[in-house]
């Protein structure tokens, strides 16, 4: 069973998105996407300061198995990436909520957050894609 | 649901993530796909590959028939208990499978073949077989197959299946067969490591399996067997070759036996000519110089040589970098530089050599 953090917001696209106390966003991918492909090998993110559209691609990570988008969960901009990744790219599977966050957006309109899924609804999405 | 093969359930019991293998549920990895190549390529670990196809052939006339059947010549097996590697071609001289032969004795040959070719395989056997006459074709679904590879695979096994089948196997060299009991036990295998390939009788297989287990063997799924066999640059069926290219357009030139000029086998002629006329493409290793990872069906296209394509392209765990086989131009030059599109992005890889590791170690280095 993948794990599914309750204080989290999460994307149809299976990213999370945690609100810092600062209000910017920290963006993941999911327990249940890292499952899926596997051990991951190379992750490229966008660098601080570049603008991006919600439901637009803005990262690639890639495992042993396949290439995927990493789209943004809302529009903003990158206020920083994690780069800790480049070295580790396996961070993104043993710790997809934690060590293995992505970036950080500050969002051009908070309302943009109510458009995403919480874990309840996220969970039932899993659970029908499994079927 | 796909097809079982006897040990389903043991993978099932180790959480083993299950995917669609030609038609069969089979482990893709147990956890870790990285872990797992690395465990094979620093120890040992076990496959199961009881979904390959293993076919009897006996009778006065197999030799024979082998000969015309097989690119390679079983004539080259003069004592039993060797195996050799082999394409069956169509008369197009196109690749319908790579398999082993193994010569048990002078009316037995057993093939081991691949799993997702097998409707094709029995046919074209079977329909030569009634053709030629002088052999029977046994389909062996009744057997498992048991794969344990690593540098400390042979002590392992030894552990666990004991010392009758220490000494049968101590000291064999690869490419070499022996019957234990109900075992057969080959020095074959699909990673580059030492170890040995064990067919059994399918109800003997999770016993078997238990037992390796015991003694220390890890399970391995196909996952990082592709990663393995890639890395030790062997070609996969369906992937570098299938019946619209040749052994001589797959790196598989040294598999095909010409001499004796006599011998007749199917698909000489088209390889004759080919040869005569020049063969324009070949097989190549591929090393990503950059970040990201090589797939297949990536163009690769070549300053002045022409454009190819990667056959298999994959991230090398040992290697720590991508890498991959791609048919490109024959005119592509050893340590050249060519250009991949990776989603839209070029990035440049070297031409190499392959293998791309061998017992653990790369290889390119040394070119």
């Amino acid at each position: 069973m993948s794990q599914i953090p309750k204080d989290l917001k999460y994307a149809k696209s299976h990213e999370w998105v945690r609100t810092e106390k600062d209000g910017t966003l920290t963006v993941g991918i999911t327990d249940h996407a890292q499952e899926l492909m596997g051990d991951m090998v190379y992750v490229d993110l966008p660098q601080a300061g570049a603008q991006i559209a919600a439901g637009k691609e803005c990262a690639v990570v890639e495992s042993v198995k396949a290439a995927s988008d990493v789209y943004a969960p809302v529009s903003g901009e990158i206020v920083a990436a994690n780069d800790a990744l480049a070295g580790a790219p396996e961070t993104v599977n043993k710790d997809p909520y934690g060590t293995g966050w992505m970036f950080r957006i500050k969002p051009a309109n908070k309302a943009e957050l109510d458009g995403l899924l919480d874990a309840k609804a996220y969970d039932a999405l899993v659970a029908s894609e499994k079927h | 649901m796909g097809l079982r093969t006897p040990l389903y359930n043991s993978h099932i019991k180790l959480g083993a993530k299950m995917v669609d293998f030609g038609g069969w549920d089979m482990p893709l990895h147990y956890g870790s796909q990285i872990e797992e190549h690395h465990q094979v390529r620093t120890d040992c670990g076990m496959f199961d590959v009881s979904h390959m196809n293993v076919l009897d052939l006996r009778g006065a006339g197999v030799r024979d028939f082998l000969r015309l059947l097989l690119a390679n010549d079983v004539a080259r097996l003069k004592t039993t208990g060797r195996a050799l590697y082999s394409c069956m071609l169509n008369a197009r001289g196109g690749v319908i499978d790579d398999l082993i032969v193994y010569f048990m004795d002078e009316q037995w040959f057993r093939i081991v073949a691949n799993a997702a070719t097998r409707a094709t395989d029995t046919a074209w056997v079977g329909a030569a077989a009634r053709d030629l006459g002088g052999v029977g074709v046994t389909a062996r679904d009744d057997l498992a197959i048991i794969a344990v590879q690593g540098p400390n695979a042979r002590a392992k096994v030894y552990q666990a299946l004991g010392e009758a089948l220490r000494a049968a196997t101590e000291g064999m060299r690869p490419f070499h067969v022996v019957t234990v009991g109900e075992l057969m036990v080959a020095t074959t295998g699909y990673t580059g490591e030492d170890g040995f390939e064990i067919i059994l009788p399918a109800k003997a297989a999770s016993f078997t399996w238990r037992m390796l287990r015991e003694a220390g063997v890890p399970p391995i799924g196909l996952g990082a067997r592709d990663t393995l066999r890639l890395e030790a640059g062997m070609n996969l069926y369906g992937a570098d070759m299938d019946e619209t290219t040749t052994p001589l357009e797959s790196g598989l030139d040294w598999t095909v036996a010409f001499e004796p000029r006599e011998r007749k086998f199917i698909g000489r002629e088209a390889l004759e000519q080919q040869k005569a006329r020049g063969v324009a493409r070949k097989l190549v290793g591929l090393v990503l110089e950059g970040k990201g990872v090589l797939r297949n069906h990536q163009k690769v296209v070549c300053d002045g040589a022409g454009a190819g394509e990667i056959t298999s392209g994959s991230f090398s765990p040992t290697l720590g970098k991508s890498i991959a086989l791609a048919r490109a131009p024959a005119a592509v030059a050893l340590d050249g530089r060519c250009q991949v599109d990776i989603r839209g992005r070029p990035e440049t890889v070297r031409v190499v050599r392959y293998p791309f590791v061998g017992h653990g170690r790369s290889c390119l280095g040394k070119q």
